[in-house]
Formats: structure tokens, sequence, C-alpha cells
């Protein structure tokens, strides 16, 4: 043992150095750019090869590193295995796999990189998922030999889905295949068709052969002299640290947290996207209370800063004081995200457990998390074929990739992943584990700009009596039906069957028919296109807050456009109300021959102009929650199903009813 | 952006998010060059305040300096500090005089912590450490569950990622929140370069010898070394080919040493 060191002075100052000049952020110093790589592939396709050649070639192993992995290798009885290098605990060195993700850096070339290994076994996709997120850049490995298998395209898939987008094949082993260009070709054109499926383009296919170091960074003449592309290296460094961001994107600030440390009331959180400027207007949605930004709060630096740009965390303080609270996110009045509960998005699950329909899972998007429940599962992707098929399935299981709607307890603030993609993706959580996660493909922006909601009405907002609240005293939720269908198509029929059933079970209900409507509140429209409109616009509105009083409302409406449905839609989504679009599905024939008001006779004689169907348009839904084949089913087959649709999207949950004390408080 | 800024955006993020979902943690505190950083991470993250305790684990091998720069920085920072030693193990004649350093390490480390833990009944910890340190370290996570023996179940670690992280834990369990583990030690270096952090002296050369990185004193090695500048670290960090924790002895005493070490709750 060295002898103890001698005790140090009693006015102690540590080193201290000025700051670097121009204020620290300023300062951003010529530190080298970093580009993150995540390497995936099938099993043994010579992933951690791959890396240790990289390193070593690279000349970035630290003294001792390769003789580690030396003695490593040497214990467990093999010759030397880069795997070794990366692969650093036991359980993974003695049955040589990587279990978990790491992650390694390396420089070349001036050029900083982080390299991630991500493991190959299907066991293991929660690992893989965790390394390729981080990622900036994939290097997808293939075996020659092999060619494209399981792990290869559940990867690719998986690419698309975390957004890692750019990426670079190299079919490796390439000396396990003779070297030979054909087979190279072959797989290079099997990797572009299915890799262009999930619109992914690959920068390059390059044959290598990692163990060789062949086309890694040394140029292979003799073998490979046919390959005139770059080598691996050359293709990550002509890449290396170009900015990502084409541009800032609009305004979506996550809060936090509200700190109240001091005199301050300072609002901590992360820029997703946009940039935040001194004296910008601000709404925080979802309560869009709107402020103005006071300061931007920046402890350690020289001078204020006045303006932060997307990805940086910020904390700001704010010109008028209203109610934020984690979970809300500002946006510009101009450019708002959407508030819904309905939530559309290809989702990928990872827990053993797989998940069911109406399960209780959180949603966390950002910094919002929410109790939501899966509603409906439109399809699952087959990741051989890439097809996805309509299915009638009940559950997404583990490693499945879905398309599926979601259904939360509050609105959520989110955009589609296409437009912004930090405020569309999210996770799912099941207990305390993170279980899956999805972007979200569909995003119902308002046609028009909401109003702000002014700081002072907050007390009001808050005293109302809440959508939770009073679907606990009625023991189910508010929502809207819309059956939509041709004339003579069966609605009425279903709409008052419905509203029978549901009655019975205690449900709070009302059909709203379209020629009710006319009598009353729509008695001074005609059947022009605008009166049309106008009277499906107000449908909707009464529909919407009906529902809101907590009624399940069933609408009888032909409602022939798409556009003037969707806009009901996203009128109720904006509420937080529940709506489904029911498609009445039967033939202009069979209706014409059902005819039960001869209306069909009219048009034809020409007594009745614009009749949807004759002389009148009817555009079929694209994605109707339910369809309902009146021309073929009985109408008790298509009333049962309806009931089913509608039971599940009302109905609580087990611990929403505990404490339900409204007469329909079992349904 | 720089780098740098991305690195410290993300760490000011992790730190917001552990304060916002745990109910009591802590900022386990060494005074190393990583530790500083972290504090200094943390005033910019919380706006000046650091609104949890730090805590030493003092296992009486420190560096006289070292315990110097801490009542330094007690006040300098105005920081809520909690100094914590096991006893029990030193009175059963733990030291490294008589025992190998795995096991003092094991004792006056991760024991300690875990009679703190089970004392202060804190649900997250912070730590300042990095995935270029260790090749296990590698592996982590920047929230990382700990079992209620203080246990990394490092074969089923949960999925992490866009930012969502493991925030909830069982009664006596607790949260590793680790905002610098995608730093290196050169980003470390530029960093407080950067923004002008105090650190120890000792990690400047006097008399050719400087310590690159700082443990308990019986343990740890100096390197030769002539560099008394900041700028001199960063360019001496970019040519070597040591690793940075070489001059620690625990960590080498036995293949796979330090995955032994943080099993079993070592940091």
């Amino acid at each position: 043992m060295p002898p103890a060191p001698r005790p140090v002075p009693q006015d102690y100052v540590p080193a201290f150095f000025p700051k670097r000049q121009g204020g620290a952020r300023a300062a951003g110093g010529p530190e080298e750019p970093r580009t993150s790589i995540v390497v995936v592939g099938h099993v043994d396709h010579g992933k951690s090869t791959l890396i240790g050649r990289l390193l070593a070639d690279t000349g970035s192993l630290p003294e001792g590193k390769l003789e580690a992995a030396e003695k490593a290798s040497r214990e467990e009885g093999m010759p030397l295995e880069y795997a070794f290098l990366l692969d650093s605990f036991l359980e993974e060195q003695a049955q040589n796999i990587t279990i978990d993700t790491t992650r390694i850096g390396f420089r070349h070339q001036g050029q900083s990189f982080e390299i991630i290994d991500a493991p190959g076994h299907r066991e293991f996709i929660k690992n893989m998922v965790t390394g390729a997120a981080a990622a900036e850049e994939a290097i997808l490995l293939i075996d020659a030999q092999e060619g494209l298998k399981e792990q290869t395209r559940r990867h690719g898939l998986l690419l698309s889905l975390l957004g890692v987008s750019r990426v670079i094949v190299a079919v490796n082993k390439m000396d396990l295949v003779e070297w030979r260009e054909d087979r190279f070709r072959a797989l290079e054109k099997e990797i572009r068709g299915y890799l262009g499926g999930l619109k992914i383009i690959p920068r390059q296919v390059i044959p290598i052969s990692a163990r060789e170091g062949a086309m890694v960074m040394r140029r292979e003449n003799r073998h490979l002299a046919w390959w005139s592309g770059p080598t691996l290296l050359e293709a990550l460094l002509s890449d290396a640290g170009k900015s990502r961001l084409s541009s800032d994107g609009p305004l979506r600030f996550s809060v936090q947290d509200v700190y109240r440390f001091d005199a301050r009331r300072v609002i901590a959180g992360k820029l997703e996207s946009g940039r935040i400027r001194v004296g910008d207007p601000v709404i925080f949605f979802p309560d869009r209370k709107a402020s103005r930004i006071q300061r931007i709060e920046s402890w350690g630096e020289d001078t204020p800063l006045n303006e932060v740009g997307p990805g940086q965390s910020v904390a700001v303080t704010l010109e008028e004081q209203i109610f934020v609270e984690r979970g809300h996110v500002a946006a510009l009045p101009d450019d708002p995200p959407v508030e819904s509960r309905e939530v559309r998005a290809r989702i990928f699950w990872l827990d053993t457990e797989p998940l069911r329909l109406q399960a209780p899972v959180t949603l966390r998007l950002g910094t919002q998390s929410v109790e939501a429940r899966l509603v409906a599962i439109d399809r699952v992707v087959d990741a051989e074929k890439l097809e996805a098929a309509k299915d009638t399935r009940e559950e997404v299981a583990r490693f499945e990739v879905a398309e599926v709607r979601l259904r939360c307890r509050r609105p959520l603030v989110y955009d589609s992943h296409d437009r912004v993609c930090a405020t569309g993706r999210f996770a799912l959580q099941r207990g305390s584990r993170i279980g899956g996660g999805g972007i979200i493909t569909f995003a119902e922006y308002p046609a028009s700009l909401a109003k702000a909601v002014r700081g002072e009405h907050l007390t009001w907002t808050e005293g109302r009596v809440s959508q939770e609240a009073r679907a606990g005293h009625f023991g189910h939720e508010g929502a809207v039906i819309w059956l939509t269908g041709l004339s003579g198509s069966g609605k009425s029929t279903l709409a008052v069957a419905l509203e029978s059933l549901l009655f019975r079970r205690g449900i709070g209900t009302m059909v709203l028919d379209g020629d009710n409507l006319r009598h009353g509140l729509c008695a001074d429209l005609g059947f022009s296109l605008e009166d049309r409109a106008e009277n499906i616009r107000r449908a909707g509105e009464v529909a919407k807050l009906m529902a809101e009083s907590g009624l399940v409302v069933i609408s009888s409406l032909i409602s022939p456009l798409k556009k003037e449905r969707e806009s009901v839609r996203a009128s109720c989504h904006a509420a937080g109300i529940s709506f489904s679009e029911i498609f009445i599905n039967a033939s202009i024939a069979e209706c014409e021959r059902r005819d039960p008001r001869g209306l069909y006779q009219k048009a034809r004689k020409g007594e009745i102009k614009g009749f949807t169907g004759i002389d009148s348009p009817y555009e079929i839904p694209e994605l109707p929650d339910l369809i309902l084949e009146t021309g073929k089913e009985k109408v008790a087959e298509s009333v049962e199903r309806l009931l089913t649709h509608v039971l599940n999207l009302v109905r609580l949950k087990e611990e929403d009813r505990e404490g339900a004390a409204g007469p329909g408080g079992q349904i | 952006m720089s780098y740098l800024q991305k690195l410290e955006d993300q760490s000011i993020y992790i730190f917001r998010e552990a304060f916002a979902n745990f109910r009591n943690m802590a900022m386990p505190w060494s005074m190393g060059k990583d530790s500083n950083t972290l504090i200094w991470l943390a005033k910019k993250a919380f706006a000046g305040k650091i609104p949890f305790p730090l805590v030493h684990i003092d296992t009486t091998y420190e560096f006289p300096e070292m315990l110097a720069f801490r009542e330094w920085a007690r006040k300098h920072y105005e920081i809520d500090l909690i100094v914590i030693v096991n006893e029990e193990a030193r009175r059963r004649g733990i030291g490294y005089e008589t025992h190998d350093p795995v096991t003092v390490t094991h004792e006056l480390k991760s024991m300690a912590l875990q009679q703190a833990l089970a004392k202060y009944k804190w649900d997250a910890l912070v730590t300042g450490i990095r995935r270029d340190e260790d090749s296990t370290r590698a592996k982590e996570r920047y929230f990382s569950p700990r079992t209620a023996d203080n246990e990394w179940e490092y074969r089923d670690q949960p999925p992490e990622f866009w930012g969502q992280f493991t925030t909830a834990v069982k009664e006596g369990e607790h949260v590793r929140v680790q905002p610098l583990l995608d730093w290196t030690e050169l980003d470390i270096w530029e960093y407080v370069r950067r923004e002008g952090i105090p650190i120890p002296k000792m990690y400047f050369a006097q008399n050719g010898r400087r310590y690159r990185s700082l443990g308990c004193w019986p343990i740890t090695k100096s390197i030769e070394s002539s560099v008394d500048t900041l700028e001199g670290i960063v360019e001496e960090l970019k040519t070597t080919k040591t690793s940075e924790r070489a001059g620690r002895a625990q960590d080498h005493h036995e293949r796979n040493a330090m995955q032994k070490l943080r099993a079993k709750g070592f940091m």
C-alpha cells in the first residue's frame, strides 16, 4: 500500500478556469461531429465481428482491450473472438451471443462515431429496439451465404418504425460465397425490394467480409475487383456529421415540470420541435391557455438567451400567469397540434404477454401519460411479406407490428409522425414496464383554429363536471354512433333496434334521425349542396352536445360526403367524445328494390332532384369503424354486431365503475 | 447544434424527468470531474437550485484534497450534503491494509450505500457513470432499476426509447438515474473547459504526475504527465490509448470483476 497522502491547507480553493469566451452556449467549440450508428441483422450474420473489425482497423481500441478479449476467448476455448470486445457479460461470452445492446465510440479522419451493437436473437428484440432507437443511421448486415432471414426483415421493419431511415446494407461473409458478384447482386435486389416496401432506400449496398477485413476499411482489390463502390468506412464518412434537421418544424414544447423554488415560476421542458423566442405568444394544450414568453432561464450563462431551437432543454417564465402542468404542450397559435382521445397508430409489441383488445395500458407521449385501451386492431403486419391483410385479431402478440386504434381517457395532444416526429410517437406501458411503442399514422388537424381559452376562465373550467365524473355516474361513456349509408339501406331500422337494446341495458341513449331534424332544427334548410352540408353540421353538433351530456347518440343520416363525416368526427374528438362511423352497406339495386317510401321511384321519374345514389354521389367510407352488410346478412345479425361494437366503445373498465352511483351502474 | 450542447440538453432532460417522477431522490457525489459536471448540469436543470440532497459515500480512504474540495463545494453550490460511512465494516477491520480491493470496494461503497438506502428510502439515485468507462457500464440504461437488494438484473433490462424511461418501482426498490451515460471522458473535459467548472487540482500535474481518475488513495494510481491545463488534458486524451480506469485496482482484480461488483450494487 502506498503511503498516505499529506493533508491540504485550510484555505483550499479548487482549480478554476474562466469560461470560454462568448458565453457557454455560443462557444459550441470545435468538437468533432458525432454520428450514432446501430448495427442490426439476423443472429450470426456477423454484427459483433464487424464492430470489432471497425474498432481494430481504425486503431480505436484502448490498450489492453484486445488482450482482454484474447484472454476471455482462451478461457472459453475459442480463437480470438472479436465479439468479446463488446459482449462483456460472462453469460454473453460463455454462450457467444449478444444479450444486451452496447455502445462504443471510435474516431476516424476527424469524425467521431458511436457504434451501437444490437442483439440479433429474437429473444432480445426489446434490447435491439433500445439500441436502434438511439441511432441516426443503421448498418443492416446480411450473411451472403444465408441471405435474408427472419430477423433481417424484422429489424428492417423495426428500423422503419423507429424512424431510422438512413440505412447502409452490408452483405457480409463474401469470402464464403467465393466473392461472387452474381450472389451479391441477387441479394442486393432482394433487400432493396424489401426495404422499398418500408419506404427505406438504402444509401449503399456494399459487399464485405468483416472477418477478412475486406471493404470495411481496406479496399479488397483481388477478390472484389468488380466492386467500384465505396468501402463501408468511406460510406460512413461521406455522410457523417451532416445535419438531419431540414427545418425547425412547428413549435412543440413539452412541459416536464413547473418549479417554484423561489419567487420565479419556472416552466421547464423540452423543445420537441420549433423555436421559442422571448415575447412569442404561446398556447398550452390541452387546456388552451394563452400567454407570452417573458424570459428564457439560463443559469451559468453570461448573457440571457433570447431564443432556443429544436431538441433543447428549456426553462421559461411567462408574462401572464396561467395554469400549466407536466404533460401540457405549448404551440404557436397558428400551428396547433391535434387534441383527441382517439389515436390511430402503427405499434410494435415487445412484452411476453400479448396486448389484448380493451385491455388497459398507459400511453406515454413526450411528457404526457394517459390511461388508454386498444379499441381496434385493423391490421397485423406480416414481417415476411409486409402484407397488411385485414384481420380479425383480438390481440397483438409479442414482436408483432400492427395498425391499431387506441382510445384515451383524457384528450391527448399529438401530431402525425410524418409531420412532427417527436410528438408523433409514443411508448405503451403496462404496470411499471414499457411493453411496446408506436408511431401515429393519422391525425385529424382541425379545419379551423380553435380559440385560446383566456386565463381568467380558469376556475370556471376546473369547476365543471368532468366527462369522467359523468361516465362514472351513468356507468358508461357518452358517444356518437354515426350510421351512414344509402336511403333504404337499413339505417333507421338498425338505429331504433340498437336504441331499444341499449336502453334495456340501462344505457342512456337517443336516436337522432335525419328526417325528424328537418321538421324542427333544420326546417329552414333545403336540399342544395350547401344546405345538406349545413344539415350534417348541425346534426353533428347536436349529437356531440348530447354525447357530452353522457348519452350514447345514434345518428341516422345518409351523410353521403366523406369530408362532412370527417369534420363531425374531428369535432367530436376535439371535445373528447368517441365517434364511431358505421357503414350500412347495401347495394343501390337492393335499396331501390326495397324502396320503403317510394323515394327511388320518384327520383327515377325526376320528381326528386339530387337524390343520393341516383343523381348525387355517395362516397363510401374508407376506414369505417364497422361495416354492416345489410344486403347480405339478416337484420338480427347486423343488430348483434352493432350492439357488441357499441358496448365495447362505451363500457367502463372495472376500476372506473367503482363508486358509480348512477342507475345504469351495470351494463 | 454542437455535440456537447446535445449532451447537455439530454442530461438536463433526464434530471428533470427523474425529479418529476420520483418522490425521494438523491445524488451520490464523489467530488471527481464527472460528479462536478453532474452538479453543474443539475444547477442548469433546476434554474440554479438543486432540489434534492447530495450523498458522499466516505470510504475513509479519501484523498485529503477531495475532502477539502467537498467542504468548499458545499458552501459554493449551497448543497444539502449527507455523508455516509460504513462504520460497521470498519469496526470489523475491513480495509485495504488487510483485504483485496474488490471486497473493500463492495463493503465500503456498495454496502454503505445500501445501508443509506435502507435508512433514507430513496427511490432514485443519480449516478455519474458513463458508457465509455467500462464494458458493463456500456450496457446500462438511462433509468436502470435496482432490486430491493440493490442488485442489477442485467439479464433482463427494460426497453428504453424515445425519452421514455422506467419510472415506477416497487416498495424498497430504486432506480439509478444516469444523465452522463452518453458522455465520454473527452466530452467531460471539453465541457469542463467550455463551462469553466471548478475541479480538484489533482487532475493537473505536480512533479511530473497527475491523476486521470480519482478513487480511494491506496488503490488509485497517478499517471506520468506534465499537463497542467485543461487544453493539455484534452490534447493528451485525444492521443492516449490507455483506458481511463486503468489506474483503478478493483477493476482488474479478476476477469469480469466490474460485472460482479456492479451486479451487487456498485455504481
